[in-house]
């Protein structure tokens, strides 16, 4: 997160229940700042609604954001909260425009707090271009959220060039994974409570939509899905893949790119990364013909430098995913049940 | 990764397969003790790669598998008490008791904590002077020093609102019971590598000498399973049956002494109950009377009945190795890991899981 801003003077230090009745803390609130740091034409309107001119395909996406704690290393809920509703849309093939921005907060929030999410959020927004153009605030009384909930809901332009469904996976066709996996998760997890890792691993969430474009100017239909694998992991994308099209993939667990400390935390933990969130990279499966000129490109930009092709798509195995192992024995990776939860030994 | 990566090296496996299959003459059953090695040797496909004749029976190694289904009733019922935090180590939440698993009891509104130490379940208590803190001290001998040293730490403290839900086991007890079975078939073992990092190897010479059976305390990465496999194989093939160290960069032959004495000192040797195998004599660890203030089952009045496990469940057969998970006519059908009737599908450790995820049971079976 690059962006500073001070904070404005206020006479409140904490979010209390008025400030979400909608009366004179409401605006209180959103005057300290709010719309100064979002502003634009479409709020300016200050209007129930925005009115907004689009054209031709679009993709509308929405996600909420519920992450415990919502501050982690080197980023917060704010900046998750724009870039998971940004990657979505990219994921679609589409040029994120417009964002909703909505918050549920439970009372007691610092000020500063909030203040440093907002600055995630507008710092987010910002590298991705897209502008916040409605938003709601409600808080609920102390022990009846977990500090802030935040959803955002989005829209974009389909790219001219994109056809991205997984109809138009095909036998042959390979998988690259844009960057390292699992950093996010562990990111996550070396915070929570009660885990005193002195740890150098930070979130990668980014906003994943330039480098979406780039590729879609450059290969257009011979990307044939975008994925990003979010909760569940790089295993469930792949398995709901081979699954929707009746198709066998296969990976190499050598040629998945993870960082070292992730790794290492990964075994201390007793989780596989294949199954741990990522906030900043995507999967694509693209035509063999592009496939190394698309890893050549990603790795000549700044968040795809560890791009690799991970593995490709078989008519062998249907609706299984079958990873090489290290030492070149073979198993099924599955879907996730439940929620990876850690060993006793 | 430095220290991993040597260990799952793809030419260093291959060296040792090779050996493998130019050793091997006629067929064996080698049982790997550890739900860590079972766990690795599926995850990595290694099954696949041995011999047909070299057949691997996973032993009943894995803590939460063997936690008797009344003690997961026992620590569902405190949970269940407003008063009580109840803290765990993860794997244990999902495994079913005879009506809900801890997991569930915490989603209708019981305080249950997932720990990675029971040091942190102390300083809950005493961060929580108007609750009773309650660690479920599942494990083996690895996990047990750690669980003696949160009582120790708590009694140092002066803490009065800390106990354990005690159930450790012991490995070599069951191992013997394993042999003594009259179906088991099991030539050699793999010993587990981290219960003999805390207790060295003293105590599995006898069981080599009174049953002539080869054993290797081996670890945990591929290249460590493999060569652990390579030498119980040259044993048998030369009639031998020695005790050897695999895994000599991690387990001294005298074990580590700190955590002995800290054993000895909370501690006391019991007979204990093993799910699925029954009760196994001088195979439990229990809190000293000394410290009877720390011990949950002494300190609650846990008024609950005795239930009898599912009977179509064979996690018994498959603890001691007498059947594959697959054989079990449940598995992958009644019985998944998100519907388990038994502990060996729920935790990562456990052999049915193990078998559920990584061999493709469950797509050939849906």
């Amino acid at each position: 997160m690059k962006l500073h801003c001070p904070m404005p003077e206020l006479d409140f230090d904490i979010i209390t229940l008025g400030h979400g009745s909608g009366g004179l803390l409401t605006n209180k609130l959103l005057d300290s700042g709010v719309f100064h740091l979002f502003d634009n034409e479409y709020l300016q309107q200050r209007h129930d609604g925005a009115v907004l001119k689009l054209e031709g395909e679009t993709a509308f996406t929405t996600d909420s954001f519920v992450i415990s704690p919502i501050f982690f290393p080197d980023s917060n809920i704010g900046e998750l909260a724009v870039n998971g509703t940004v990657n979505d849309l990219a994921m679609c093939g589409a040029i994120p425009q417009y964002l909703s921005l909505s918050f549920i907060i439970e009372e007691g929030l610092k000020m500063t707090e909030f203040w440093e999410i907002l600055i995630g959020i507008k710092s987010a927004a910002e590298e991705a271009n897209v502008q916040i153009v409605t938003g709601d605030t409600k808080v609920v009384e102390k022990g009846k959220g977990d500090k802030i909930f935040i959803n955002t809901s989005g829209v974009g332009k389909i790219h001219k060039r994109a056809q991205i469904s997984t109809h138009n996976v095909k036998a042959g066709d390979k998988i690259i994974v844009s960057d390292g996996i699992a950093t996010h998760g562990v990111a996550i997890m070396s915070v929570r409570e009660g885990l005193e890792f002195e740890t150098a691993v930070k979130s990668d969430t980014r906003g994943l939509n330039h480098m979406v474009t780039e590729l879609l100017d450059e290969f257009g239909e011979d990307i044939h899905v975008l994925k990003d694998p979010t909760r569940g992991g790089v295993a469930t994308v792949l398995n709901e893949i081979a699954r929707d099209r009746n198709l066998g993939i296969e990976i190499s667990q050598k040629q998945l790119p993870i960082q070292n400390e992730v790794s290492a935390l990964c075994e201390i933990l007793g989780l596989d990364p294949l199954y741990v969130a990522n906030e900043g990279i995507f999967i694509a499966v693209v035509d063999v013909q592009i496939s190394e000129e698309v890893v050549t490109k990603l790795q000549r930009m700044d968040y795809g430098t560890n791009a690799s092709i991970i593995g490709e798509v078989t008519e062998s195995h249907p609706r299984q995913v079958v990873l090489t192992s290290s030492i070149g024995g073979k198993r099924i990776v599955n879907m996730l049940v439940g929620e990876q939860l850690p060993r006793i030994c | 990764m430095k220290f991993l990566s040597e260990y799952r090296d793809a030419d260093l496996a291959k060296k040792y397969l090779d050996e493998i299959h130019a050793t091997v003459t006629q067929p064996w059953n080698i049982m790997e003790v550890c739900g860590g090695q079972t766990h690795s040797l599926v995850k990595n496909g290694i099954m696949d790669l041995l011999p047909k004749e070299v057949q691997m029976i996973h032993g009943p190694g894995c803590p939460v598998c063997v936690t008797p289904l009344h003690l997961i009733d026992k620590a569902i019922y405190l949970a269940e008490d407003e008063n009580v935090i109840l803290c765990s180590f993860g794997d244990m939440l999902r495994v079913p008791g005879s009506e809900k698993s801890l997991l569930q009891a915490k989603a209708a509104g019981a305080d249950v904590r997932i720990l990675y130490s029971p040091l942190e379940a102390v300083q809950i208590a005493n961060d929580n002077p108007n609750k009773e803190v309650v660690f479920f001290a599942v494990g083996f001998e690895t996990t047990a020093p750690a669980n003696a040293l949160s009582v120790d730490k708590a009694h140092d403290l002066g803490l009065t609102n800390f106990s354990i839900l005690a159930s450790q086991v012991l490995v070599p007890p069951a191992m013997e019971a394993v042999i003594e079975d009259e179906e088991s078939k099991i030539d050699a073992f793999l010993a587990a590598g981290h219960v003999c990092t805390i207790m060295g190897m003293d105590e599995y010479y006898p069981l080599v000498t009174r049953y002539k059976i080869p054993m290797v305390v081996t670890g945990f990465e591929p290249v460590d399973l493999l060569q652990g496999i390579l030498l119980t194989i040259q044993q048998l093939e030369k009639g031998e049956a020695i005790l050897e160290n695999q895994y000599s960069r991690v387990v001294k032959p005298e074990g580590n002494h700190k955590a002995q004495e800290l054993l000895r000192k909370i501690f006391t040797i019991s007979d204990r109950e093993w799910r699925g195998i029954g009760t196994i004599p001088v195979s439990g660890l229990e809190v000293r009377p000394e410290y009877a203030s720390f011990d949950a089952n002494l300190k609650f009045n846990i008024n609950i009945k005795k239930v009898e496990e599912p009977k179509e469940c064979i996690a018994g057969l498959v603890l001691k190795g007498i059947k594959k998970p697959m054989e079990c006519s449940q598995f992958g059908k009644k019985c998944t890991p998100q519907n388990p009737m038994g502990a060996p599908m729920v935790s990562s450790e456990g052999a049915c899981a193990a078998y559920y995820h990584f061999s493709g049971a469950a797509e050939t079976i849906v």
